[in-house]
């Protein structure tokens, strides 16, 4: 990639991320999919930065997959939206973090709306009133979780016991970064380094020893599209999107894939699995595919956590070709149990890919 | 008679979407689902700003604004800061409240959308719920997923969930009061209604068509016209 053109980008496209005191909301995919993820940033954040990240268990979806499926009005979203930021201010706080992707986009979209036209504001707050009695509010600051481990990644490096390096041959381990459509493709001023070439997950992978690789196609969307990948009869458009990222990736021959949408990683695990069984391609070497991770992943993997406790075990594409290369110690036969060691099986191994 | 292109401009999100469309065909140039469907959202932003009644009429009736992925990369792109992705979903939205969504393939899919998406929200407060997301109905989510499937309690205790359980973490189970109150949102702001409407809707087209609901659903959830796409 041409380096100095992309710092000028990322120079243009800085936002304000207060070190301290967040309000956390979960994702519907990520907490379903990626459980351990959200765990992983909880006990990074609280537990080794020392931060005050506060959930509590009364919040909801924000409503985003069913309004982007086109299922709920924009006033019933923009009113369950409400519902979250009232519970923020309600417990004390103006800094608002959210795991997902869609729901970072929505949030974005909402507080542009009320803005652009206050009689929405108006309706939302007398909606928020009547249905839950509850005060409306609004974040001072509102940021991705992915803002920010971006914003600890040098604290986080500090305290990392190994790098994205090849032990074997000491080179950086080569990355690829997919940012997840509703980050900053809207409002490219509310994301890290803009739309066109997004700085949140690079500025982890330099932090942290690896090398970004760019590639053509690394703006494409992995093909989730909401009601087509929901609606069995529309999945070739998932899948194909997914197949055309990478045959793009392909000739670079990453290492490994970061994510910060929490849907992105399950499309682009599963369909490689898919194209994998179907056809007998594989993206990754001898055989494998190529590990698509969460930066929580990632995080935990340079702080030395266990690969099994980070939940690398419930992705399809086997991530043991990477944490040989990163020199991770494991031990394969812990992988498919369960708390305190209890037998739960294996999956039915795949008939193509390893 | 109110115009079409009227009850469309009501709407924020064409407020917002639709400022001077040059034609210039960018948006199309960046959109995934126009490699995979025959699709062009230029011609739809161009009917659209036409104000053509009869034309918006078609297009609130066909398949083609429902092959959309609501990723948003057009928005980037247009360099007259019009943002087509939000003017199909005002064109969906209006087509849904019009009762024109079932008389094409991909506008009946509302009917499974809206039933499967809002019960997930009004039963359990998220938007997908993994107990409802079965490895038989989503064969590529991997053998690892029918692993997880069958031991779904205990994947989730190992790494840190808390499916079902009482207090905050990853798939609690949101207490009473909290979904009475999302409840009462769906109520007040027409989701409800939307949700009645869109199921009374689907069983009239199902009874036209000679089919039990089951069967509708069936071939709702399946069909995929080979008309719809690009190669």
């Amino acid at each position: 990639m041409i380096y100095e053109g992309k710092q000028k980008i990322w120079s243009d496209y800085q936002k304000e991320i207060p070190d301290d005191h967040y309000f956390y909301v979960r994702s519907c995919i990520r907490q379903s999919f990626f459980p351990a993820s959200e765990a992983t940033f909880l006990d990074i954040t609280r537990n080794v930065l020392g931060k005050d990240i506060f959930e509590t268990e009364h919040h909801t979806t924000c409503g985003g997959i069913a309004y982007h499926s086109d299922a709920i009005p924009q006033e019933t979203v923009m009113t369950i939206i409400a519902r979250q930021f009232a519970l923020m201010a309600k417990y004390g706080y103006e800094n608002y973090v959210c795991s997902c992707i869609t729901s970072f986009g929505l949030y974005c979209e909402t507080m542009e709306t009320w803005r652009e036209f206050p009689e929405l504001e108006a309706k939302i707050r007398e909606n928020l009133w009547k249905s839950c009695k509850l005060e409306f509010a609004k974040p001072k600051f509102l940021v991705h979780a992915s803002d920010l481990i971006y914003k600890y990644r040098n604290m986080i490096a500090a305290q990392a016991v190994r790098k994205l390096v090849n032990v074997h041959t000491g080179e950086p381990l080569k990355v690829v970064e997919h940012i997840g459509c509703h980050y900053s493709k809207m409002f490219p001023s509310k994301g890290v380094g803009g739309a066109e070439y997004p700085y949140v997950l690079v500025g982890m992978i330099e932090a942290w020893g690896g090398e970004i690789v760019d590639y053509p196609e690394r703006r494409h969307c992995c093909g989730f599209g909401f009601r087509q990948y929901f609606i069995k009869g529309n999945r070739g458009y998932s899948l194909s999107n997914t197949h055309k990222k990478f045959e793009s990736i392909e000739p670079f021959k990453p290492d490994l894939i970061i994510t910060n949408c929490p849907g992105c990683p399950y499309f682009m695990d599963r369909w490689q699995y898919v194209i994998a069984e179907s056809t007998g391609k594989t993206y990754g070497e001898n055989g494998h595919g190529i590990p698509v991770l969460t930066y929580e992943e990632v995080a935990g993997l340079v702080m030395g956590y266990d690969p099994w406790d980070l939940g690398l075990q419930t992705h399809q594409i086997g991530p043991e070709p990477l944490l040989d290369k990163m020199g991770v110690e494991y031990d394969p036969a812990k992988k498919y149990l369960g708390k305190n060691g209890k037998d739960l099986g294996n999956p039915i191994p795949c008939a193509c890919l390893k | 008679m109110v115009k079409l292109y009227d009850l469309l401009m009501k709407d924020y999100r064409l407020k917002e979407g639709l400022n001077a469309c040059i034609n210039c065909g960018t948006c199309t140039a960046i959109c995934p689902a126009a490699e995979f469907y025959r699709y062009d959202p230029r011609k739809i932003v161009d009917i659209v700003q036409s104000k053509d009644d009869e034309e918006i009429e078609k297009l609130l009736k066909s398949d083609m604004i429902w092959y959309c992925g609501e990723c948003m990369s057009c928005v980037t792109r247009c360099p007259r800061k019009n943002a087509p992705g939000l003017i199909i979903m005002a064109l969906r939205n209006l087509s849904v409240e019009l009762g024109y969504f079932i008389e094409s393939e991909k506008g009946r899919q509302m009917y499974l959308l809206t039933k499967d998406l809002c019960s997930n929200i009004l039963d359990y407060g998220y938007c997908v719920y993994p107990r409802r997301f079965d490895y038989e109905g989503h064969p590529e989510a991997g053998r690892v997923w029918e692993w997880e499937e069958k031991h779904l309690d205990d994947v989730f205790e190992r790494l840190g969930g808390n499916l079902d359980g009482g207090g905050p973490g990853a798939m609690r189970k949101i207490p009473q009061e909290d979904l009475d109150q999302i409840k009462s949102i769906f109520d007040i702001t027409g989701a409800t209604a939307r949700m009645d409407n869109v199921a009374e809707a689907a069983r009239k087209k199902a009874d036209e068509l000679g089919m039990t609901m089951e069967e509708f659903s069936k071939m709702v959830y399946t069909a995929s016209d080979p008309k719809h796409l690009n190669h």
